[in-house]
C-alpha cells in the first residue's frame, strides 16, 4: 500500500507543470495582512469573547441596556394608553412606527446581501465581514418587527394576522400585501437566523476547544453540534451552505419588494408606483452598507482588527455604497420624471408638494445625503479616509430614513381633498420610542460580541494563503499545482 | 497485540493543507473505506483527493422548497375560498397571483430548514459524543491542526499497515484513539 502511495506521489510529481511566477502588480492584495496564519486568527477572534469585557465595552452597554430599558418604557405606556400617545392622527395614520419599520428592516438588507448574493458571486472579501453583517441583519429585523406589532393599536391580538383558527372563524384575507408582508418578515427573520446559526457551528467548535470553564463548555459544545472539522461533514456543509445562499438571495430581494408593495398598491400618489420595489431594494442595500461601515470602523480599531477588516474591505464597501446611491438618485429622477409624464394633477402636486410643500426639508436632507454625498465615494482620497467615511456611512442612515419619511407620511398628509389635509407632528414618545430600538439593537449587538465571534473564524481561514494547497506557506512544493 | 480492545481507530497529524491532501490521495488508492479527514477549515479539493461524491443536501431543500410552495397555495385557496370566502371589491376567491407571494416565501422558509436539516440528516448530527472529542491532540482540529482517522471498523484495518501507510504519507504524530 505505501508502495502506490509512493507511485501516486511520484505521478503527481511528475505531471506538474512549472509555471513563473505571476509579476508582483498581478498579485491581489491579501484579504488577511502580514500573512497571519490561521492560529493567529483564531486567538485574535476567539480572544474577544473570551476574558474580561474592556472598560469600552462596559460602558457601551450599559448605556444601550438604559436605552433599551427607556423604549419598552414608551411601548408599555403606548400599550397601556392608547396609540393616542403618538402623533398619528388624520390624515396621516402611518407615522413613525411605519417609517421606523421600513427603515430597519432595510438596513438588515445589507448582512444578507454580503452573505448570501457576495458569496454566490465568489467576493472572497465577505468573509470577514459576514458575521457581523448578519448579527446586524437579525438584530435590525428585530428592531423593524416591533415597530408593526406595537402600531396595531391592540398589540395583544398580534396574532389575528398568523394563519391560525382564532375564536372568530375568519382567516387572514391574502388578498392583502400587509398578509404577505407577514409572511416575507417572518421569513426573512427565521432564514436569517438560520444561516446565520449554520455559518456559526464551525466557530461555534473553535469556542468549545477553547473554552476553559465548565459553562462555556457546555453551552459551546451543545450549540456546535458535536462538530468535528470532518471533510465528510464539511462536504454537506458547504453544500446546504450554498443551498442556503441561493435560497436568501431572491429572499433578500423579495422582502423590500413586499414592503413597497405595501405602498404601491394602495392608490395614493407618491405611493403608487410600479418602480418602487427595486428602488426600495437599492435604498435597502444602500442604507444597510451604511450601517456595517458605522458599526465596523469603530469595532476594528477597538478590537484591533485591522489586519483582518483591511482597508481594501473598507474601499470595496464605499464602492457598494456608491453604486447603490446611484441607483437610490436615479429612482428618485425617475420618480419625479413619471410625475411629470403621466400628466396626472394629483401625481405632479404629490411630487411638487414633496419638494416644496411644508415638508421640504426632509426632502432635500434626504437628496442631499442620498444622492449628492455618496458620490464623495468617486474619490479613493474619501473612500481611504477612515473620518470622512465614518461621517458619510451616518450621513447615508440619515437620508435613508428621510427618505421612508417623506416617501409615508409626507405623501399622506394632503390627498385627493384638500379639506381633509393636514400637518403631522411626532410626539415625544415616537421619538423616545424610535431612540429606544437603537438601544435594543446595540445592546443585542454587543452581546453578540462579547459571547460569539464576531468575524467568521473558519471562513477567514479559508482565504488566507495558508489554507491554499497550491501555495508555499500552504506547504506546497515549487511548481506543485498538482 | 499492541491493539487495544476497543481501539476507535488511528489518528495521524500533519503540518499543512498540501501535506493531508497528498495523504488522503494516498489513503483513498489504499482503499480504505471508514475513514476520514479533520481539518479547521475546507481545503480545496479535498472532495476529490477523498473520492467523496456530492452531497445529497439539495433534495432535502428541493422537497422542503416543493412542500412549503403547494402548502401555501392549498392553504390560501382553503382559507379564502373554500372555508370562509370574503368577497373583496369583486376579485377572484382564489388567484395564483395574490397567492404567490405567501407562497413564495414559503418556499425559501421550508427550502431552508430543508437545508439545515438535511445537513444535520447527512451528517448525522448533532452528536456530543465522540471518541476524537475526548483526545487532547484533537483539539487543534479547530485550532490549526490537521488530522485523518484510518478507523478500526475499516474492513481491512490492521493496525500496523494503517501505521505504515499513514507514515509513508508524512504524518509526524501517529497516535491510537480509544473508543
Amino acid at each position: 500500500m505505501a508502495q502506490i502511495g509512493a507511485e501516486t506521489q511520484s505521478i503527481a510529481k511528475e505531471s506538474a507543470l512549472s509555471m513563473p511566477e505571476p509579476p508582483a502588480e498581478l498579485e491581489r492584495p491579501a484579504l488577511v495582512l502580514n500573512a497571519r496564519t490561521p492560529a493567529w486568527l483564531s486567538d485574535k477572534i476567539a480572544g474577544v469573547a473570551e476574558g474580561k469585557a474592556p472598560l469600552w465595552w462596559w460602558i457601551a452597554f450599559c448605556i444601550s441596556f438604559l436605552t433599551m430599558s427607556m423604549g419598552f418604557g414608551m411601548i408599555a405606556y403606548l400599550i397601556s394608553t392608547g396609540v393616542g400617545v403618538w402623533g398619528v392622527m388624520r390624515p396621516v395614520m402611518w407615522g413613525w412606527a411605519i417609517v421606523n419599520f421600513v427603515w430597519w428592516i432595510g438596513i438588515g438588507h445589507a448582512g444578507t446581501l454580503i452573505s448570501a448574493i457576495l458569496y454566490l458571486l465568489r467576493q472572497r472579501w465577505r468573509t470577514s465581514i459576514n458575521r457581523a453583517a448578519e448579527a446586524m441583519t437579525v438584530f435590525a429585523v428585530m428592531c423593524a418587527g416591533t415597530f408593526p406589532l406595537i402600531h396595531l393599536g391592540r398589540a395583544w391580538f398580534f396574532y389575528w394576522l398568523f394563519p391560525i383558527p382564532n375564536a372568530n372563524g375568519i382567516w387572514p384575507q391574502f388578498r392583502s400585501p400587509l398578509m404577505w408582508d407577514v409572511f416575507a418578515v417572518s421569513t426573512y427573520f427565521t432564514v436569517s437566523v438560520l444561516f446565520w446559526y449554520v455559518g456559526l457551528i464551525p466557530d461555534l467548535a473553535v469556542m468549545r476547544d477553547r473554552s476553559t470553564t465548565t459553562l462555556r463548555k457546555f453551552f459551546y459544545g451543545l450549540f456546535a453540534l458535536g462538530w468535528t472539522g470532518s471533510n465528510r461533514h464539511w462536504n454537506n456543509y458547504e453544500r446546504a451552505y450554498l443551498i442556503l445562499a441561493g435560497l436568501s438571495t431572491p429572499l433578500v430581494l423579495s422582502v423590500h419588494s413586499t414592503v413597497s408593495l405595501d405602498f404601491s398598491v394602495s392608490q395614493l400618489p407618491g405611493w403608487h408606483t410600479t418602480i418602487f420595489p427595486p428602488y426600495f431594494v437599492a435604498g435597502a442595500i444602500f442604507s444597510g452598507f451604511g450601517m456595517v461601515l458605522t458599526l465596523l470602523i469603530p469595532l476594528r480599531r477597538f478590537l484591533h482588527l485591522e489586519e483582518v477588516i483591511t482597508m481594501r474591505h473598507i474601499d470595496l464597501m464605499c464602492k457598494v455604497i456608491l453604486a447603490t446611491g446611484s441607483m437610490v438618485a436615479y429612482s428618485y429622477a425617475m420618480e419625479f420624471f413619471i410625475a411629470y409624464y403621466s400628466g396626472n394633477a394629483y401625481e405632479r402636486f404629490a411630487f411638487l408638494n414633496r419638494a416644496l410643500g411644508p415638508y421640504w426639508w426632509a426632502a432635500w436632507t434626504g437628496y442631499a445625503c442620498n444622492v449628492f454625498v455618496p458620490q464623495l465615494f468617486w474619490f479613493k482620497k474619501v473612500r481611504s479616509h477612515l473620518t470622512l467615511v465614518f461621517i458619510i456611512s451616518i450621513l447615508v442612515n440619515v437620508g435613508m430614513w428621510m427618505e421612508r419619511f417623506f416617501i409615508i407620511p409626507v405623501s399622506l398628509h394632503r390627498d385627493f381633498l384638500p379639506s381633509s389635509w393636514g400637518y403631522y407632528i411626532p410626539t415625544w414618545v415616537d421619538v423616545l420610542t424610535y431612540v429606544g430600538t437603537f438601544g435594543l439593537f446595540f445592546t443585542l449587538f454587543l452581546l453578540f460580541i462579547r459571547f460569539l465571534p464576531l468575524i467568521a473564524i473558519s471562513e477567514v481561514k479559508g482565504v488566507t494563503a495558508h489554507a491554499d494547497p497550491h501555495h508555499a506557506l500552504g506547504g506546497a512544493g515549487k511548481g506543485d499545482h498538482s | 497485540m499492541s491493539e487495544a480492545k476497543n481501539a476507535y481507530g488511528l489518528m495521524a497529524e500533519f503540518e499543512t493543507p498540501a501535506e493531508i491532501l497528498r495523504a488522503a490521495a494516498m489513503i483513498r488508492d489504499a482503499g480504505y473505506l471508514h475513514w476520514d479527514v479533520f481539518t479547521p477549515f475546507p481545503v480545496h479539493g479535498m472532495n476529490h483527493a477523498m473520492g467523496l461524491k456530492g452531497s445529497r443536501v439539495g433534495w432535502f431543500s428541493f422537497i422542503g422548497g416543493v412542500l412549503g410552495y403547494w402548502s401555501g397555495m392549498l392553504m390560501i385557496w382553503y382559507m379564502n375560498a373554500h372555508d370562509y370566502a370574503i368577497p373583496v371589491g369583486g376579485k377572484p376567491m382564489f388567484s395564483p397571483f395574490f397567492s404567490f407571494p405567501p407562497s413564495f416565501e414559503l418556499t425559501i422558509l421550508l427550502g431552508a430548514f430543508g437545508a439545515l436539516f438535511g445537513m444535520l440528516y447527512t451528517n448525522q448530527l448533532p452528536r456530543l459524543y465522540h471518541p476524537l472529542l475526548k483526545n487532547p491532540r484533537f483539539k487543534r482540529v479547530t485550532h490549526d491542526g490537521f488530522f485523518i482517522v484510518i478507523e478500526a471498523g475499516d474492513p481491512k484495518y490492521s493496525e500496523a499497515e494503517a501505521r505504515r501507510l499513514l507514515e509513508s504519507a508524512g504524518s509526524r504524530h501517529i497516535e491510537q484513539v480509544e473508543e
